[in-house]
């Protein structure tokens, strides 16, 4: 299949992109690395007018320490993170979930930006983020804002980005020695997560068990409460409500969220 | 708008529609079909080409993300005496292929993983090719293969 | 030194592994220039009345040159009679996928922005989506024809389990499957200033689609000439022509212009037909030592929308006792049509259906008397000395060795030291189980019994060509042929073409399908080669001026000579030849005795069940395939290779589904759990070679064996690892959630 026309601009620049923004508005989406976009617009699921490609953006392709936070580009691909010695020194969960996303050649042209600016429930980093306690940094017309994870994520789909906002950069308090863990429940290894669990230390992101990547907080509580693992992973589904497909029940995917959140714990337990 | 791509070694240069696939770029515009498409998910591989010598999708990238850049496909893998690339030669030699659709894509993600990691295990392969389908060979020969052209030993 | 029976890389694989093949899509011919490019508008509906069609503002779309639906066709509707699937959607859509209109524009780009412009409504009726529905009635797919059962056949004797220890009923589904070819459906066509088509197409058999697209259009053989070029896969869905052919045959003639077609991927998961969908009830009895007494097979084929291929049912039931000699079988079988995408062969066709439903039978039989699986069929089996074998469905079985098979995975497998890790992690509790699964299996190969054509010629330079009717398509068959014509003539590989495929060359043939080009094809070119041996040696004779029956063709060397007298003098192929003149050393035949053959195996799979989350991993799959003497091993191990694969993906992965609506829900690559490599073991085989009787080669066919053998194989491991928790029976795919429902199931039944 092929894409709906659309007018194609390239971006050189942060502020050339946002010009580019302020001028098609609505009828313009941005484009990274393409592989959340393309597949829907090729299956004309979305017809943007304008494609902004980012991708020759070049300072936003880092990763670098600025204080206690690792910060990324919001353009970094996942074949770049998940080798990347930084990151996996101060936030390995990223480093390693990043070389879990997709496939081989996915992780060629995707970028970490784009799947959260995506914000597909169904997929990996965005609940890595949320477990990182990360805060991703947006620029418009009127400059930088700061966004933690926990607000970013409205619902399927949907961020608190404004159409003229370009996400610039995630900025990940050093995870320097935590231990983490990373389960992702699929069919097959290529496919999206049915369930997917991601641990940072003391912190539970959940992936597919709501319209967004959320947080296992019963599950965190207690752990915080000096839980034990297994007390704690029996409250990983509190709070959520995962899709009902004939795939994977909600039924279902709870019971997932808790084996795979007592495995994450486990392997994070012993990563440390 | 008007793209140049270098496509194994000579420049491609054509106007065309903005949404032009590189993938049709590289079979129409540049003349070269080995490069099949066999899915419209970016989920079959049959597709793979390396851009700047990575192995990407081309039914996922447009020709206009790729102008300015470099694409190898298995055309190019050929050495100018017909000398058969590494990776060629132990697809053949394995019987790493049946009705041949998926494997020039098959070929190139090959190239691709053994640049990142030379001496892959049999696991290891089957991970790195998990974007590559194939329906006559059942994987076994393209695992035999891939590690055949790493220069590991097969099992027979 | 002969050939046959040693590795030979393939000479197939030259052009494949440098520019690639050359599909229909990769066609470059002169005779397509200027082609305009055809798409099908599919309905999006599974059953619906089309009330309104409007092309016009499709028609004004950038380069579109012709729109047309079913009131433009103005061709005989197709041989299938009333409940045969029309040219294009006539009034009614009864499956999603059903072609509805047929757009051309100059740019293939342009096909779906026209196609989004035609406006069309439908007028949506209740959904048959399953075959219960089907067999309820409420709703006829035909109206006219008062039921949705196409197809029944066979009664049932009440007294057949009389005296019977053990009875068991169980249905067993066997679940619709996408063929998804990774090559999808695609055709050229132009028509020549004579009046003449020349059709490119992606198909497995050049001469049946001709019969086809000549029929459909109404035009005599002779003015449709069939090539096919590469072709990317086809596993049976791929036989014949679909209508689609014809629809742009026809199209081609009225614009009056070349036509090029190639389908997307997510139309060829609803619109190439499926396979399997059968709903399998199974009664078996017998005594607690082990001996089944009697078996009972009752089918449903789901047919889908129309009915094409109604042998499939037919075959399932004449294979319904596998390898088992059993006092009483019977069979019977009916077809129903759904809405749902037309169901036709797919790699085994009707047999793997019936392995599935008696080895998983025979499972639940030992499970029941508390019995090792092996054992219960070893208790069972047709014994060697019982061959020729006539089963009480009326299969004939030509050889077999069914439990030397089974013996030798078992020991290759080390089934005893298996059984004893299962019991220790049963003892101890572990939460990942082990399960193994058995699955022994005879099935048909060249089971249409409708012969091949094949045709050998010396050329005057010494060189050979050799014409054949199969149309090989990633098996080998080249080499193997060249293989086969090099140890009987003693000409070199690389002096001996194959070709295949193109009507002008091949003008009749019937194909590749059904497992059928080495036995019968094989056979053909080999009785060819004969004929032109016994030609040689006439002319031979006269050169040397020897009797015929004192020379004898040195295959060393490629030359004729006189029997014990090399030194008076030799002649070689290319003197010959070039002496003889063109034609002279020429043999064309038709292998039309080639009676059906029965190859058999044994497979042994391993797999581990993570219970806590209902995940199945496959460890192994250790395989026995007997075909009778093996051509080229490498191309054999090939085939057997990919049949593992893909029957195994049948019982732990794919799966083709609808909602109640009759919307498909797998309809794109990404939804269809397509086997990865991820997902699949290093094969294990086991080698044995037992011959037939009844072809020039002693081979039977190898294309869909493994196919067979691998889905009740792992179907029935899966059941085994959590046998222990009260699990006895699994419908396929055995999914993460299927598995951990059933476990769920389990517990609170206990």
């Amino acid at each position: 299949m092929i894409p709906v026309q659309f007018g194609y601009r390239r971006a050189s620049s942060v502020d050339e992109a946002l010009a580019l923004l302020a001028e098609h508005g609505d009828d313009a989406k941005l484009l990274a690395g393409g592989h959340s976009l393309l597949p829907l617009m090729k299956l004309r699921l979305a017809a943007p007018e304008v494609l902004v490609d980012i991708a020759p953006v070049e300072e936003l392709h880092h990763v670098r320490i600025d204080g206690e936070d690792v910060v990324i580009g919001a353009l970094a691909r996942y074949h770049d993170l998940q080798g990347d010695e930084v990151l996996r020194e101060h936030a390995p969960l990223l480093a390693h979930v990043a070389g879990v996303v997709g496939d081989q050649q996915v992780r060629h042209r995707g970028t970490i930006g784009g799947s959260i600016a995506h914000a597909d429930p169904a997929a990996d980093l965005p609940a890595a983020i949320l477990a990182s306690d990360a805060v991703l940094v947006a620029r418009g017309q009127e400059g930088e804002r700061r966004i933690p994870a926990a607000d970013f994520f409205l619902g399927p789909f949907t961020t608190s980005l404004t159409p003229e906002e370009l996400l610039t950069e995630i900025r990940v308090p050093r995870q320097t020695g935590l231990g983490w863990g990373f389960e992702k429940f699929t069919r097959r290894a290529i496919d999206w997560a049915i369930v997917g669990v991601a641990v940072s230390g003391k912190r539970v992101g959940l992936i597919n068990m709501g319209g967004t990547p959320v947080r296992a907080s019963a599950a965190e509580e207690a752990l915080a409460r000096g839980a034990s693992v297994a007390e704690a992973a029996e409250l990983a589904a509190e709070g959520t409500s995962p899709p009902d497909e004939p795939h994977a029940t909600t039924e279902y995917r709870r019971h997932l969220a808790r084996v795979l959140t007592a495995r994450a714990l486990e392997t994070s337990a012993g990563s440390r | 708008m008007k793209v140049t791509i270098e496509v194994n070694g000579g420049p491609v240069s054509a106007e065309v529609e903005d949404r032009t696939l590189l993938v049709h770029y590289i079979r129409e515009t540049a003349g070269l079909t080995a490069t099949n498409v066999g899915c419209d998910t970016t989920s079959c591989g049959a597709c793979t080409v390396l851009l700047d010598g990575e192995s990407v999708k081309s039914c996922t990238v447009l020709a206009a993300q790729a102008d300015g850049h470099a694409v190898t496909t298995v055309e190019g893998l050929t050495g100018q005496d017909g000398e058969l690339h590494p990776v060629q030669r132990a697809f053949r030699e394995q019987h790493g292929l049946q009705c041949g659709f998926c494997t020039p894509g098959m070929i190139m993600a090959t190239v691709s993983l053994l640049e990142h990691n030379p001496k892959p295990t049999r696991a290891e392969v089957r991970e790195g090719l998990e974007g590559n389908l194939c329906r006559c060979t059942g994987y076994h020969n393209i695992v035999s293969a891939v590690v055949d052209a790493s220069g590991q030993e097969v099992a027979r | 030194m002969s050939i046959s029976g040693t590795r030979v890389l393939r000479v197939e694989d030259h052009q494949l592994i440098t520019t690639g093949g050359t599909y229909v899509e990769d066609l470059r011919e002169d005779a397509l220039t200027g082609a305009v490019h055809a798409m099908f508008l599919r309905s999006p509906i599974a059953h619906a009345r089309i009330t309104s069609v409007d092309v016009s503002e499709a028609l004004t779309a950038p380069g579109v040159v012709a729109v047309y639906t079913a009131a433009d066709i103005d061709l005989a509707a197709g041989s299938a009679g009333p409940v045969g699937q029309p040219w294009l959607a006539d009034g009614v859509v009864r499956y999603v996928g059903e072609p509805v209109a047929l757009v051309l524009a100059e740019h293939p780009y342009q096909l779906a922005d026209a196609a989004e412009l035609i406006d069309i409504d439908y007028e949506p009726l209740t959904a048959v989506a399953s075959i219960d529905a089907a067999l309820a009635g409420e709703t006829l797919l035909f109206p006219d024809t008062g039921s949705n059962v196409m197809q029944a056949r066979g009664e049932f004797d009440e007294t057949a389990f009389d005296g019977c220890e053990v009875v068991l009923t169980r249905t067993i589904v066997n679940q619709r499957v996408a063929p998804a070819p990774l090559e999808v459906r695609g055709a050229a066509c132009a028509w020549d200033a004579n009046g003449r088509l020349t059709i490119w197409l992606s198909t497995q058999n050049a001469q049946i689609a001709r019969t086809i697209v000549a029929g459909g259009l109404g035009v005599g053989e002779d003015s449709v000439r069939v090539v096919t070029p590469d072709v990317g896969g086809g596993f049976g869905a791929k036989i014949g022509a679909d209508p689609e052919a014809v629809v742009l045959g026809w199209a081609a003639r009225r614009v009056e212009r070349p036509v090029r077609w190639t389908e997307t991927r997510s139309e060829n998961l609803t619109s190439m037909t499926h396979g399997r969908a059968q709903q399998n009830t199974v009664t078996i009895g017998g005594r607690r030592d082990g001996t089944v007494q009697a078996f009972r097979l009752d089918v449903v084929q789901d047919a889908g929308a129309y009915p094409r291929a109604m042998f499939l049912p037919t075959l399932t039931e004449l294979m319904a006792s596998g390898v088992y000699h059993f006092p009483k079988v019977e069979a019977a079988s009916r077809a129903v049509v759904t809405n749902t995408t037309p169901i036709a062969p797919y790699r085994g066709a009707g047999r793997p259906e019936a392995t599935a439903a008696i080895e998983r039978a025979m499972d639940l039989f030992a499970a029941e008397i508390g019995m090792d699986p092996a054992e219960v069929r070893r208790v069972n089996f047709v014994r060697p000395e019982e061959f020729p074998y006539e089963t009480p469905t009326g299969a004939v079985y030509d050889t077999g060795e069914y439990a030397g098979a089974l013996e030798r995975v078992l020991e290759a497998g080390g089934y005893q030291e298996l059984r004893a890790e299962q019991a220790r992690r049963r003892e101890g509790g572990d939460p990942v189980a082990l399960g193994l699964g058995i699955a022994t299996y005879v099935e048909i190969t060249g089971g249409d019994a409708g012969g091949e054509s094949g045709r050998v010629d010396i050329n005057p330079d010494g060189s050979v060509t050799a014409y054949t009717g199969s149309s090989p398509h990633g098996q080998g068959l080249d080499t193997s042929l060249a293989m086969l014509l090099s140890d009987r003539l003693g000409i070199p590989m690389d002096r001996i073409t194959v070709r295949h495929g193109d009507t002008d060359e091949v003008p009749k043939g019937i194909g590749t399908f059904g497992s059928r080009s080495l036995q019968l094809g094989g056979s053909a070119v080999r009785q060819a080669a004969d004929q032109v041996i016994d030609r040689a040696r006439e002319l031979v004779a006269d050169l040397l001026e020897a009797a015929p029956q004192d020379l004898e063709l040195n295959v060393e060397h490629g030359a004729w000579q006189v029997r014990g007298a090399p030194s008076s003098g030799s002649v070689t192929w290319a003197q010959l030849a070039g002496q003889a003149g063109a034609g002279t050393l020429s043999a064309d035949v038709w292998f039309g005795d080639g009676a059906p053959t029965f190859p058999f195996g044994a497979h042994l799979a391993v797999v581990e069940v993570d219970t806590l989350t209902g995940k199945v991993e496959l460890r192994r799959l250790i395989a026995a395939d007997d075909a009778g003497p093996v051509v080229n091993p490498l191309a054999f191990r090939g085939q057997r290779h990919g049949g593992l694969g893909q029957g195994a993906a049948q019982a732990l992965l794919e799966v083709m589904s609808y909602d109640p609506d009759g919307n498909p829900t797998t309809a794109t690559l990404a939804d269809y759990s397509f086997v990865t490599a991820t997902e699949l073991p290093d094969f294990e085989l086991v080698d044995m070679e037992t011959p037939t009787t009844r072809n020039l080669l002693g081979v039977k066919g190898i294309g869909e064996a493994a196919t067979i053998g691998s889905t009740p194989a792992v179907h029935n491991a899966v059941v085994d690892a959590v046998a222990h928790l009260g699990v006895s029976h699994l419908d396929m795919p055995t999914t993460p959630l299927r598995v951990w429902q059933a476990l769920a199931e389990a517990r609170k039944a206990n």
